[in-house]
């Protein structure tokens, strides 16, 4: 059969030479390269991450876990208009809305605010389309943080005791990585 | 031999022992830790610093797995097995020559399990020996695979002692002794210029090596318990402190392997200048020559165990280097170019002997 192209090679099975029959110079050439893989291994920072020790970094873009943000004041800027659920492709948000009463004026923003606020994490596709479609700025997508696997159905719908800001933000949740300033911009400037 | 002799010596037999096992404990994280840096992983570094308990975590694990016997198998052979491969291979350590004689007053003690004048041949013994161990657990366990990984073994161990015996005989040739100790002593003359066997006999070692990769079941030659044909070879059926066992029996292996391979072609407990070291504490550090031979047999020891641990690291420096022989290449090598090579070899050193080249 004529061959199609110029690439195939013609291989001729030669009878081994004596050094290649003897297998001790082929023996020595591999124990060379693992040799020196030993002292790359023993020398050289290596590429493993330690898992529960180092975790690798996140991408600055990375959508995680929903936050629904305060704002200065500490009030929740959610105002319950069901825009996030209606770009969710996922339908994995849904709300009911309420009217808020006298006095809780240092609680919620507007005057209509969110009574329950639930994201299906099962459903949710993390693609960001409610954080895009958020005209009050409350809904974000952290980049630090994912939601951590769990054993029951139910509980990955988190509800507004888990996604709404803490009002101290030290009381955040450490799981998940925090990048320091550095690593930020070192991975900013990878991607750009 | 006098009765305070005799005690530090039985204390030398115990030493010997307890080393073997710590040695073969060890060897375990050695492998592990050496298997990684070569893949360039990170291997074992979680049980204390660097991993140094993993060892010891290992052992917990096996002990407090489940004792497990199949259907059909021999109870009484099946724990016979182990315990038989562990026992061999721990007696074959016991004439091992690891250091010259200590001298303290009066009682002088040899650094030597047990000195007779047919050494070689006893561990030769101990290691065919051990061969039985690996058959009746892999016959016992009434499994196809074990019996096929234990009749590997047996063939293999039976095709590469031949090959082994002869490389000997050329270093028997030229020592014209059994006792790995005389063998030792030999290699180093005061006052003259001499050579190890390794320099008399590269052909032989090289021999002997292989043969001692494929005695000791290592890889390229681990047939009888090659995972990708047998699953376990010998020890599938084998679980727990049973199966522990047959671990440390193959790292005891190695080391008494090393060991020999040490004593009988890189001059033992011996290292270059040791007479003139000797001298040299003795005129210029005004010690005396007791103290000095002392300090001397100390070193000797040390170095000794440099080699051990220098051909330990060898065999597993190998394993993750090379693929598994198949199992005609392996019987093709054994008996049609080793044993020829070998006899070649005795034939060599006889001429050379004759011509007064070597002696």
């Amino acid at each position: 059969m004529e061959s199609l192209s110029k690439r195939a090679k013609v291989l001729e099975k030669k009878p081994m030479t004596f050094a290649e029959r003897a297998y001790l110079p082929a023996i020595f050439q591999g124990l060379t390269i693992t040799m020196r893989h030993f002292f790359r291994a023993a020398t050289k920072k290596q590429v493993t991450i330690r898992y529960p020790d180092e975790t690798r970094p996140f991408s600055p873009v990375f959508r995680g876990l929903h936050v629904l943000k305060r704002d200065e004041a500490g009030r929740e800027r959610c105002t319950a208009c069901g825009l996030c659920a209606v770009a969710c492709p996922a339908e994995a948000i849904t709300m009911v809305a309420g009217e808020r009463k006298k006095g809780e004026e240092n609680l919620y923003r507007e005057e209509k605010y969110a009574v329950s606020y639930e994201i299906n994490m099962l459903r949710c596709i993390f693609c960001g389309l409610c954080e895009e479609a958020c005209p009050k700025a409350a809904v974000y997508l952290q980049a630090d943080k994912m939601a951590p696997p769990r054993f029951e159905r139910d509980e990955f719908i988190y509800g507004k005791d888990r996604l709404v800001e803490p009002v101290t933000p030290d009381n955040r949740s450490k799981r998940g990585i925090q990048l320091t300033p550095e690593q930020a911009d070192k991975l900013r400037s990878q991607l750009a | 031999m006098t009765l305070p002799a005799l005690g530090w010596q039985g204390l030398v037999v115990l030493v010997v022992f307890g080393v073997s096992l710590l040695i073969a404990t060890y060897s375990t994280y050695a492998e592990r830790v050496i298997a990684a840096f070569l893949q360039d992983r990170v291997g074992p570094d979680r049980a204390g610093p660097f991993g140094l308990l993993q060892p010891l975590a290992d052992a917990v694990k096996l002990f407090t797995k489940e004792e497990f016997f199949p259907a059909g198998a021999n109870r009484a052979l099946f724990v016979f097995g182990p315990c038989l491969a562990m026992v061999t291979a721990l007696m074959s350590s016991a004439v091992i020559p690891f250091g010259n004689v200590l001298q303290f007053g009066e009682t002088s003690i040899h650094l030597q399990g047990i000195e007779i004048n047919v050494g070689m041949l006893y561990v030769f013994g101990m290691v065919s020996l051990g061969v039985y161990g690996i058959m009746i657990g892999g016959w016992a366990s009434n499994n196809k695979f074990s019996l096929l990984g234990a009749i590997r073994a047996a063939s293999q161990n039976i095709s590469y002692e031949i090959a082994m015996g002869l490389a000997l005989i050329a270093v028997l040739m030229m020592s014209g002794t059994l006792s790995l100790r005389e063998i030792t002593l030999q290699q180093s003359v005061a006052g003259e210029w001499h050579f190890w066997n390794i320099a008399k006999q590269p052909l032989g070692f090289i021999i002997f090596i292989v043969c001692a990769f494929a005695e000791t079941n290592r890889t390229p030659f681990d047939l009888p318990e090659c995972e990708t044909e047998l699953i376990g070879g010998y020890h599938t059926e084998y679980s727990s402190m049973k199966m522990g066992l047959y671990l440390f029996a193959e790292y005891i292996n190695v080391f008494v392997a090393s060991a020999v391979m040490s004593v009988l072609y890189f001059g033992g407990f011996n290292f270059p200048f040791q007479y003139e070291l000797r001298d040299w504490l003795v005129s210029s550090q005004h010690l005396e020559l007791v103290t000095a031979s002392n300090i001397i047999t100390i070193l000797g020891l040390v170095g000794l165990f440099a080699k051990i641990f220098g051909f330990i690291f060898f065999f597993m420096w190998v394993r993750w280097t090379l693929p598994r022989f198949r199992y005609d290449q392996l019987m093709r090598l054994g008996w049609t170019i080793l044993i020829p090579l070998a006899i070649f070899n005795i034939l060599l050193t006889g001429g050379l002997i004759t011509f007064g080249v070597i002696n």
